[in-house]
């Protein structure tokens, strides 16, 4: 798993720490672990239904934050349980970061999914994307 | 975390931070609590209260209540006071969860009738009141009829059949923010919550049926004016927001305040999370308007539970719920921002008060109050851990200090994640059911989480409010069934 749940900061709430060697693989498991968070089984998802994802930002930190916001608005107006399939960042001409991207998931099915806690939101507080020497990471806190 | 060498001791049960504790603070911060108290609040209090200490036209001081714990931007406990002409409106003094909120349900019936049907009552709730991940409610609404109830809250549910009028008068606000602007919210928004009316969400909401013990009545007077008149009294409280919907309505205008912040208003925060606007700008208008919308929508949302619950208990004891004595105490929100009148270095004046899990506890005798409790103070409704119990509190005059603000819970004081590996949900149901309380819930993992070793100490926390003066104890309520979300 390229991401673990942080115990001690903001408690009531839930933070992980993402990484990948790619900006790709850092954003796809930030994706899993935010599912984590709401599934016990990232396996039981099956990933019949397909999402496209065509996203950009100024800043690559805020990518990240309205890329996570993509699987939560799923998660509520759907029902959706997501997992990338596909996804490519870019830099354009003028600066900004883009994101193509494809998820595949299913409608939660209480009888096969097992539900943990439901994510409300990204939060800024703390969030964080960094390059290091092995690729990249980030750190996020949800709002349970 | 040790107690912050700077902190000076006001009185038993405040504590204060001085502007020099850093830089960029406008006004002290003042945290309520015991000793034992601010000795187990997590070094995030201190450091998140000071920051809202730096918000451009707070008032007096930045608060935190004896519930007060990490969260984002503010404490969760955290309440400020705003200039409305200077100041500012940030999201992250009110939480993504807006009009997070406590409501009260009386019955006329005691333990002794309720127990033998207490499996089936908490099975129907649990079947009648979805709770769980992005869970969609039994109420079918359209787009344009979700923006009714968004721009009417309660009012909405009275014309739809969800209410009784009495519903209304014991709601905050009646139940309904004026000058919810359905146009300043976004379709996302919408997307997220018109289908999830009726439903409890996740986490640490949760629906509780409960019982008022003789020996846990601390006002008796004060408890008879809120309707607690039997002996082992049967109450139902639950805990819950507006969903999506008001989650979607922060995470808009947090991105729009963080373009419009320094750019457009020269305003610098010390966290992302408290990213705000000027109160009168176009985008602090904007928000103000849109959060009112969520604000209804989760007024709604409660409305329409309490609706399931009546039906829940006239099928099981046969009755009418008014025959059943279903009366609503009162519905508070903990997460909110409000213009209120309040008095400002001896002037009365308006003022844009933040509370993020805090209640309004308004003291006897003020404007806002229904006639029925205009003498008693406000109903102010304090949900424990599962495990514990509850509280109904009343608001008194000496709240002034903190703008009539105290608690909201008992407060966390473990991860979730630790509280995953140190309890198991399936062991922690049977435990509880051995000790009288049967509980259920869509998630093991979720049910752990909110093990009442988790929490503080109920007990501790409404004690520190009582000795602070911001609202007196009047009934401990003690849980017997639970659906947990």
């Amino acid at each position: 798993m390229p991401y673990r749940y942080l115990d001690d900061i903001a408690i009531a709430d839930v933070a992980f720490e993402a990484w990948g060697k790619t900006l790709e693989e850092m954003f796809s498991a930030a994706a899993d672990a935010l599912m984590n968070v709401m599934v016990a089984d990232l396996g039981s998802i099956r990933q019949d239904e397909k999402v496209a994802f065509s996203l950009e930002n100024a800043e690559l930190d805020l990518l990240l934050f309205n890329f996570l916001n993509e699987l939560i608005y799923f998660k509520d107006a759907r029902r959706l349980l997501l997992r990338i399939e596909a996804l490519t960042i870019e830099r354009d001409d003028s600066g900004n970061f883009t994101l193509q991207g494809r998820a595949g998931g299913e409608v939660l099915d209480p009888d096969r999914h097992s539900q943990l806690v439901d994510v409300k939101a990204v939060t800024l507080h703390r969030f964080r994307v960094e390059e290091t020497p092995q690729g990249w990471e980030a750190t996020v806190v949800l709002d349970i | 975390m040790p107690i912050p060498s700077e902190a000076r001791r006001i009185s038993d049960t405040v504590w204060e931070l001085p502007r020099s504790y850093k830089e960029g603070m406008l006004v002290p911060a003042r945290i309520y609590a015991s000793e034992k108290l601010m000795r187990e609040m997590d070094a995030g209090v201190f450091d998140q209260v000071t920051n809202v200490a730096c918000l451009p036209g707070i008032l007096n001081y930045a608060f935190c209540m004896p519930d007060g714990h990490w969260g984002y931007g503010f404490p969760i406990g955290g309440v400020a006071a705003m200039d409305p002409e200077e100041g500012v409106i940030s999201p992250g003094g009110i939480g993504f969860d807006i009009n997070c909120g406590m409501r009260l349900v009386l019955t006329n019936l005691t333990l002794e009738e309720v127990q033998p049907r207490l499996h089936t009552l908490v099975d129907q709730l649990f079947y009648r009141v979805p709770a769980g991940v992005g869970s969609h409610g039994f109420v079918k609404l359209s787009h344009d009829e979700f923006c009714s109830v968004a721009e009417q809250g309660s009012r909405w549910c009275l014309q739809n059949g969800y209410a009784w009028p009495e519903d209304l008068e014991r709601t905050e606000e009646g139940g309904c923010f004026a000058g919810a602007d359905v146009s300043k919210v976004s379709v996302r928004a919408i997307d997220r919550g018109y289908n999830q009316i009726g439903t409890l969400g996740s986490g640490n909401h949760y629906l509780e049926i409960q019982v008022a013990r003789p020996e846990n009545i601390f006002d008796a007077e004060t408890a008879r004016a809120f309707g607690i008149t039997l002996p082992n009294q049967i109450v139902i409280m639950f805990h819950c927001g507006s969903r999506g919907f008001g989650h979607q309505v922060a995470t808009d205008y947090l991105q729009t305040f963080l373009g419009v912040m320094e750019r457009k208003y020269g305003i610098r925060v010390l966290d992302r999370e408290l990213a705000c606007a000027p109160f009168r700008s176009r985008e602090g208008q904007d928000y103000f308007a849109a959060m009112k919308c969520a604000v209804n929508m989760a007024f709604a949302n409660r409305q329409v539970i309490l609706h399931r619950i009546r039906e829940v208990f006239s099928n099981v004891f046969h009755r009418d719920p008014r025959d059943l004595g279903m009366e609503m105490v009162y519905d508070v929100a903990h997460n909110t921002a409000k213009l209120e009148r309040h008095r400002v270095g001896g002037k009365l004046r308006e003022v844009l008060v933040h509370r993020k899990g805090s209640t309004r506890a308004f003291g006897p005798g003020m404007e806002g109050l229904p006639e029925c409790y205009r003498k008693t103070g406000q109903p102010v409704i304090i949900g424990g851990s599962m495990e514990t119990g509850s509280y109904l509190l009343a608001g008194l005059e000496s709240g002034a200090e903190t703008f009539y603000s105290t608690a909201h819970g008992s407060g966390r004081t473990m991860s979730r994640h630790q509280a995953k590996k140190q309890f198991r949900g399936e062991k922690l149901q049977r435990d509880m059911e051995a000790r009288g309380i049967y509980v259920r819930s869509v998630s093991w993992g979720g049910l752990a989480e909110e093990a009442g070793p988790a929490y503080k100490d109920i007990d501790d926390v409404v004690e520190a409010t009582e000795l602070a003066g911001l609202s007196k104890r009047v009934v401990r309520l003690t849980p017997i069934g639970n659906v947990k979300g």
